[in-house]
């Protein structure tokens, strides 16, 4: 066989192998591409592509808390008005009480995941479905927005600090490499590049020394090189237009933090266990009660935040803040490869599903497709990533 | 002459790796109390699948015929069709439903789709009355006694005019009460024409209604005796009933058993309210370091309940009594409790208790005792490559990589899965339920020599066990349970097939 034919019959096979995992990626790839050819290229540009991933923020870290959630076998319809409520407690703290950021932040945060232990009480302790204990959150959360808006109205926020985390960005260093560009941002993506290879290596080494079966060279330089340029383009991107936002470092970091959790800890392995069989997880000494409380708290806890940050990035707090983010977050982390029977999913997959429940809105703004239509083609995306998901998986166990 | 009722010719029903029935022939006479008894496993629920058409026609081979005409099911409206009727031990009735509405569920008295509801309840208290069953038919099954909710269950199937009524162990669950009621119910529907097949562990009952027995032992038809020619008796029963030829052969063992007693049990009792009756009662057991003790009994005994409750998992149910391990009293609020104190419990459903079927043998492995490879929680994922690594060798799992979902492996490799998941907590008392269920030879030999190894380094084991000739050819002593009581203790020396037998059907 020729160098050429082995190459190729391996990137087949590892793409094979790995069809669902790259799936996604393929997915907002192609679905991007489409997008630039018909929007003359405004898709693309460095000022879309950040706005959309500010906009993509707040459901996005609902999504990676949402993942967990229904990795556990439950569902939290509160969040959306949960996180509304708690956006309106951080504007009437920081207006009226006059608290500073540094105090709302911490303090809604907390508040939050006390809501998610009082929705984890009836599902755990009186085995309560969890749509029906959350859906009393979602009717009463939704009363309390009401309730704390009543007398205002819209909240107007004025403090700078906490609106910067919705709309700012962080500042550059004083020298700049390439003209018109953000040169920390550009700066950041290389460190991101140089320290994404290094562990890769690392980890590939140590599967060698082990005797594991490892991606063959040729592949494993195809993803360094892949995942590389794509953590280069998008730093390229984002240094175009005023560099990285606040709001993707908050994302970033919530989504390195549940990587982590998910793929390195007793306590993610715990969760993922209850998720695929709670009987044999309880019998292997995991309490799935604690577990419950765990990931609902860590819901309450990602739901604040995303109050926060759409309240900040609106300046204010409105009395429809939130309506609809908990379908958005289900629906970003279904695209993203979770079941609904428990057990599989994971968070880097809804991410990139809510950047492409995101994008697919952009995109179609940009076009100036009616709202009807947009809807349509949420849905039909929504299927199609499913019914993708659930045949290769099929395959995959087939095989 | 008139032809039987029903014949089952040459049955023949496999299973991957077991053949459950092997030419069983079976014949029922009308109008006759027919019983049928075996050892479990012996293959009494799968022939009455075959014959409800729970296993269609084509996935086994031989012939049934009814009332001389042979028949083709293809599931189980088909067999309903000619008039049999069975009844299942989990009963099938809705219990949110009322009486008559169970009892006409799937044949409703309707006109063009709409229930004729006062000729429902008329027909439904015509049925009760012949089943003898006092009950307002508006009541709902789940406020019903297991008892009546049986009864309910055969009127159902009279409602249906069953010609053959078969009863799966229809009074395991009753008090004595209760099955005398059955039993004489039978005698009388019997005397009306209809035949029934009646499964039982009981043997007494059996010897009381039964007009033929016929034994089954290992999926093959013993013998078949006329109830009232004075051939049957109790020890004839059994004798008939275990004869299980012992086809494995047993590793040799040389350990020490030392005085010292790591678990005591005493006056263990274990009461569910939700069923509203004892699992348990007054059990006593003691298992000594390096030993392995047998615990042998029927299923339903109450053997699962007894290794869970004193495990931690007794959701919803009263405990009483003591448990004992190294010589201190303990109570276990769950099995965190239990595994930290040394426990360790291998479940007999090892693909709805024991593994998560998604995740691959590493993680299964481990799942018991992560916090030994973590450090503040963070997985040191080259250690539990090793440890992983580890019991693939030592315990021989067959599997292409550790990463393999364990969903992929053989029934006998996923046992093992099990067992180094439970070995790694590193347990003091070991409780094997049903180790070598469902899995191959080669593979029981492999865990036989396992738990040799493992008294020998001077860890307990109790092997929970319906296979005779696995617990006398393993243990050191053997108790039977029946009933949620201890029947007896028995050493392996004086212990014979016969005997456990005995104690295990005494009720």
């Amino acid at each position: 066989m020729t160098t050429r034919a082995a190459f190729v019959a391996n990137l087949q096979r590892a793409l094979g192998q790995n069809i669902r995992q790259y799936g996604m990626f393929i997915a907002l790839f192609v679905i991007m591409i489409i997008f630039s050819i018909t929007t003359n290229g405004i898709f693309i540009s460095s000022r879309n592509l950040s706005n959309l991933i500010n906009q993509t923020g707040y459901i996005a870290v609902l999504g990676v808390g949402m993942t967990l959630v229904i990795v556990i076998r439950h569902i939290d319809l509160s969040v959306g008005f949960l996180a509304g409520f708690l956006g309106a407690v951080a504007a009437i703290a920081l207006r009226f009480w006059d608290l500073p950021t540094i105090v709302v932040v911490p303090m809604v945060l907390v508040l939050g995941g006390l809501a998610g232990l009082l929705t984890a009480f009836p599902v755990a302790e009186l085995k309560i479905p969890s749509f029906v204990a959350s859906l009393a959150g979602w009717l009463i959360y939704r009363g309390a927005l009401q309730l704390v808006t009543a007398g205002t109205g819209t909240i107007i926020i004025e403090d700078e600090t906490f609106n910067a985390i919705g709309n700012g960005f962080i500042p550059d260093v004083p020298l700049s490499i390439v003209p018109g560009y953000h040169t920390l941002t550009l700066f950041l993506g290389v460190l991101a590049i140089v320290a994404f290879v290094i562990s890769e290596i690392r980890s590939r080494n140590k599967k060698l020394a082990y005797n594991f079966e490892v991606l063959p060279t040729d592949m494993f330089v195809l993803k360094l090189v892949f995942i590389s340029a794509l953590i280069g383009l998008l730093a390229w991107i984002m240094a175009g237009y005023n560099g990285l936002s606040w709001t993707m470092v908050i994302v970033l970091v919530v989504v390195a933090i549940y990587h982590f959790i998910t793929t390195q800890t007793v306590l993610g392995r715990h969760i993922y266990a209850v998720g695929g069989n709670p009987e044999a997880a309880e019998l292997s000494g995991i309490s799935v009660k604690r577990m419950t409380y765990i990931v609902f708290a860590s819901m309450g806890v990602l739901s604040a935040l995303s109050g926060i940050l759409f309240a900040s990035r609106l300046r204010s707090a409105t009395t429809t803040a939130g309506t609809l983010f908990e379908l958005d977050a289900i629906a970003a982390a279904y695209i993203g490869g979770v079941s609904a029977a428990g057990g599989v999913g994971n968070v880097i997959g809804s991410i990139i599903g809510a950047l492409v429940y995101v994008s697919l809105t952009s995109g179609m703004n940009l076009m100036g497709i009616d709202i009807a239509y947009q809807y349509i083609v949420r849905g039909l995306v929504l299927v199609a990533a499913v019914v993708f998901d659930v045949t290769t998986r099929r395959r995959g166990r087939a095989g | 002459m008139e032809p039987p009722i029903l014949e089952m010719r040459q049955i023949t029903k496999e299973f991957p790796g077991v053949r459950a029935l092997d030419n069983v022939t079976f014949s029922v006479k009308r109008g006759e109390i027919h019983c049928l008894v075996g050892e479990n496993g012996a293959g009494k629920s799968t022939l009455m699948k075959v014959l409800s058409g729970v296993y269609p026609y084509g996935s086994y081979s031989g012939e049934i015929l009814i009332d001389g005409q042979p028949q083709r099911f293809f599931g189980i409206a088909d067999s309903e069709r000619v008039g049999i009727g069975i009844i299942y031990q989990e009963l099938a009735l809705v219990p949110e439903l009322t009486v008559y509405e169970n009892i006409f569920l799937g044949h409703e008295i309707s006109r063009n789709g709409v229930i004729d509801w006062n000729e429902t309840i008329r027909r439904a208290n015509e049925m009760l009355r012949k089943v003898r069953l006092d009950v307002n038919p508006a009541a709902k099954i789940r406020d019903l006694g297991v008892g009546k909710q049986q009864l309910v269950e055969i009127a159902k199937a009279l409602s249906r005019e069953v010609k053959l009524l078969i009863l799966d162990e229809p009074t395991a669950a009753l008090n004595e009460n209760d099955s005398e009621n059955l039993l004489n119910l039978l005698r009388e529907l019997r005397d009306h024409g209809v035949t029934c097949i009646l499964i039982s562990h009981k043997l007494k009952e059996v010897l009381a209604v039964a007009d033929t027995v016929t034994v089954l032992r290992d999926g093959k038809t013993v013998c078949t005796l006329d109830g009232h020619s004075g051939e049957v008796s109790e020890q004839a029963l059994i004798r008939n009933m275990v004869g299980r030829e012992i086809t494995n052969i047993y590793p040799p063992r040389n350990h020490q058993i030392s005085d010292e007693v790591m678990l005591e049990l005493r006056n263990w009792t274990v009461y569910a309210p939700e069923l509203g009756r004892y699992l348990l009662r007054d059990v006593n057991l003691q298992v000594r370091k390096g030993e392995i003790v047998g615990l042998a009994g029927l299923m339903g005994a109450g053997r699962t309940e007894l290794a869970l409750s004193l495990f931690g998992n007794a959701p919803g149910y009263r405990l009483s009594g003591e448990l004992w391990l190294k010589g201190r009293k303990r109570v276990f609020r769950h099995p965190r409790e239990a595994i930290a104190a040394g426990l360790a419990y291998v479940s007999e459903d090892r693909k709805a208790k024991g593994l998560v079927l998604i995740q691959d043998v590493r993680q299964n492995i481990t799942l018991a005792n992560l916090q030994a490879l973590a450090k503040n929680g963070v997985i040191d994922r080259n250690a539990e490559i090793q440890v992983a690594e580890g019991y693939r060798k030592s315990l021989n799992i067959k599997t292409p990589t550790i990463e393999q979902q364990v969903v992929n492996l053989s029934g006998g490799n996923q046992q093992k899965v099990c067992l180094g998941k439970w070995l790694f907590v590193r347990p003091d008392v070991l409780i094997l339920d049903e180790p070598t269920r469902g899995i191959d030879v080669g593979a029981k030999y492999e865990i036989y020599q396992l738990m040799n190894r493992l008294v020998e380094e001077g860890m307990s084991i109790i092997m929970i066990s319906s296979e005779l000739p696995e617990v006398l050819g393993m243990s050191d002593r053997i108790y039977v349970v029946s009933g949620g009581r201890m029947k007896g203790e028995l050493p392996v020396a004086a212990a014979t097939q016969e005997k456990i037998m005995e104690l295990a059907v005494d009720y």
